[in-house]
């Protein structure tokens, strides 16, 4: 089976965010970067069905040449080889846009499978993996949280509202959107990331793929959400900062009882 | 502008979703002096299909077909497809259900148009529609026009707009039956059944207080912390969801849009840094208490008592004043 799976470098969930000059992305001097948390469950479901069923997984980004290092992480946990689409500036791509472009670089491979993460951490556009489906006209099922393979067949555990979830069956080849959680993600070992070096990673030019493209949406502006509710901040040390809270939820908000 | 909502149902049931987005769409139509038009796409729906017609709409469109019961994304966006093209909506509103994810995004690239996706408000300025919405998981908001010719689609974020401020009708909108062409060899998915999986011997929605964590918690063995918080004020545990998924709480304990939804009287959050779809399952609490070492974490946006800090220093420091509370 030969399975895409496409990875997106995005800022660390923990990285202090800055917004550039320009208003329309983040200061990206540093701060550090990381897969994309639902693409790394994508990845290592890709690699536990080729592990089952035999095949190759290819490992896609499209991104600036930072992005090389999450297809390096994507190699040494055990992704045979990589694709980069580079653009350096791939944040004004609108979600159409950014799927054309990934669906020209995957169109030639002929895959049975490609795996997407639901959504990602920094757009947050979660339309990717459905874009991708109807650019290379295939079936695709979304916020999957288990896959078999019987023959040409999946069969998909798929996530709904409020604790819910539904069988579904889909033929090959397909794409699929993966949610977080569907299985426990391995570390790259000492001896994958040495394998890793002799990997291919093949760079593709954005421009090239897809020399001009009209977008369907403008970001015109990022910035940091204003307050809606008043937040009373309570500040000190720990032991005073903690008698003031509970002072203030017996007296104040009358939600504990004052014994 | 003419707008087009989508509204979704299952088993005859609304998705609360929708009426939130009818409501931003008789708002929208209002404002822009546009023509509102709902449609309804499934199998057996008129009663459902007249009582959309006592909203404050222009007319509902029921399109029925046995392709479209049960959902498929398949079925859904070919009969949507048709639709959009017979009825030439400037704007198409759609809630951003786990339904509308997965069939959206497919619609748009079939119509060759942008969809603006997880709305959470929008501007009406000098003729054009400004949509506002989260980015790096709240920690920034967006503004995000759309670019080229119409139909142009959006979703909405569920809690975004409120259903009580829908406005009746003074008498009921026509309801129209638009046929789709639909072939059995369209639809490539077989959806199965539904179910639940958490067993639930909890039911967090009863507890009066709950402590919450989430990964700032670090590591399994730290919860006996917010465990011990939690029973000093008489509470119940309960987490985001990536505890759950690392296995640490039982899915039954987390709370959100995949999980529960509970407004106790008091909420903690722990080291949870308060996205989207944890909020949904919470900000109903009386009083939200948020303890994060993130100053501009997206939780303190909805927090009545905020704590800047490290939640190992302070959750201690409550836990020993419950406890001479307790004594004394
Ligand atoms: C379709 C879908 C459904 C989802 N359903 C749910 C759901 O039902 N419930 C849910 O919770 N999530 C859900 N999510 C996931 C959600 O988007 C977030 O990823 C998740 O809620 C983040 O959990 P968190 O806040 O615990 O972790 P993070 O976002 O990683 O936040 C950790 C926080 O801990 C703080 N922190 C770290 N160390 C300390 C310390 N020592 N002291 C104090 N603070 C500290 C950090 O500043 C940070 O703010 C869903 C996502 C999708 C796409």
């Amino acid at each position: 089976m030969k399975i895409a799976v496409c990875v997106k470098q995005v800022p660390a969930k923990d990285a202090p965010l800055h917004i550039a000059p320009d208003g329309t992305w983040i200061r990206e001097t540093d701060i550090s970067f990381e897969m994309n948390e639902p693409d790394s469950y994508a990845l290592e479901e890709a690699l536990r069905l080729k592990e089952k069923h035999g095949g190759e997984v290819v490992a896609v980004s499209l991104g600036p040449e930072r992005a090389k290092q999450t297809l390096k992480e994507a190699l040494a946990k055990g992704a045979d080889r990589g694709l980069h689409i580079a653009d350096e500036e791939f944040y004004r791509l609108d979600p159409l846009t950014a799927a054309r472009a990934l669906a020209r670089a995957l169109e030639p491979e002929r895959c049975d499978l490609v795996l997407t993460g639901l959504q990602s951490e920094d757009h947050g556009f979660g339309q990717t993996g459905v874009l991708l489906a109807e650019l290379l006209g295939l079936p695709h099922a979304t916020i999957i949280m288990s896959i078999e393979v019987q023959n040409e067949t999946l069969r998909l555990k798929r996530e709904l509202e409020a604790g819910w979830f539904q069988w579904l069956e889909l033929p090959l080849p397909a794409v699929l959107t993966i949610q977080s959680g569907i299985n426990k993600v391995r570390y790259a070992t000492l001896k994958g990331i040495m394998a890793a070096k002799k990997k291919e990673i093949r760079t593709l030019l954005r421009t090239e793929l897809l020399p001009s493209f009209e977008l369907t949406q403008k970001l015109e502006r990022i910035y940091v959400p204003q307050k809606t509710k008043k937040t009373e901040f309570l500040q000190g040390p720990p032991k005073e900062v903690a008698a003031k809270l509970l002072e203030k939820l017996k007296h104040e908000a009358r939600v504990l009882g004052s014994s | 502008m003419r707008i087009l909502l989508i509204a979704e149902q299952r088993q005859g049931k609304w998705n609360k979703a929708s009426l939130e987005t009818l409501a931003a769409a008789q708002q929208l139509a209002a404002e822009t002096g546009g023509r509102l038009v709902a449609a309804l796409l499934g199998q057996g729906l008129r009663a459902l299909a007249e009582e959309l017609a006592g909203y404050q709409l222009d007319e509902v469109l029921l399109v029925e077909h046995e392709l479209l019961e049960p959902y498929t994304a398949d079925g859904f966006t070919a009969a949507l497809r048709q639709l959009i093209e017979q009825e030439t909506p400037e704007l198409v509103l759609l809630p951003h259900t786990y339904q509308v994810r997965d069939f959206a995004p497919k619609l748009a690239a079939a119509l060759g148009r942008g969809l603006v996706a997880d709305c959470i408000g929008y501007r009406y300025e000098t003729g054009r529609i400004v949509l506002v919405r989260q980015m790096f998981q709240g920690r920034t908001a967006a503004d995000v026009t759309f670019a080229g010719a119409p139909p142009w689609l959006a979703t909405l974020q569920s809690g975004a707009f409120r259903s009580d401020q829908l406005a009746r009708g003074s008498r009921p909108a026509p309801v129209r039956e638009v046929h789709v062409k639909l072939e059995l060899e369209q639809i490539r998915v077989r959806p199965g059944e539904l179910f639940r999986e958490a067993k639930q011997a909890v039911d967090l929605t009863q507890a009066p207080v709950i402590v919450a964590v989430g990964r700032g918690i670090k590591e399994k063995e730290n919860i006996a912390l917010a465990e011990k918080l939690a029973r000093l004020l008489g509470g119940e545990l309960a987490a985001s969801r990536p505890i759950c998924d690392e296995g640490w709480l039982p899915m039954e304990r987390q709370i959100g849009s995949s999980g529960q939804t509970v407004a106790p009287k008091l909420y903690i959050a722990l080291g949870i840094s308060g996205a989207i779809q944890h909020v949904v399952g919470m900000k109903g609490s009386r009083t939200i208490v948020a303890i994060n070492k993130d100053p501009n974490a997206p939780i303190f946006e909805i927090a009545d008592y905020g704590i800047v800090g490290d939640l190992f220093e302070i959750v201690p420091a409550l836990n020993e004043a419950l406890e001479q509370s307790a004594s004394s």
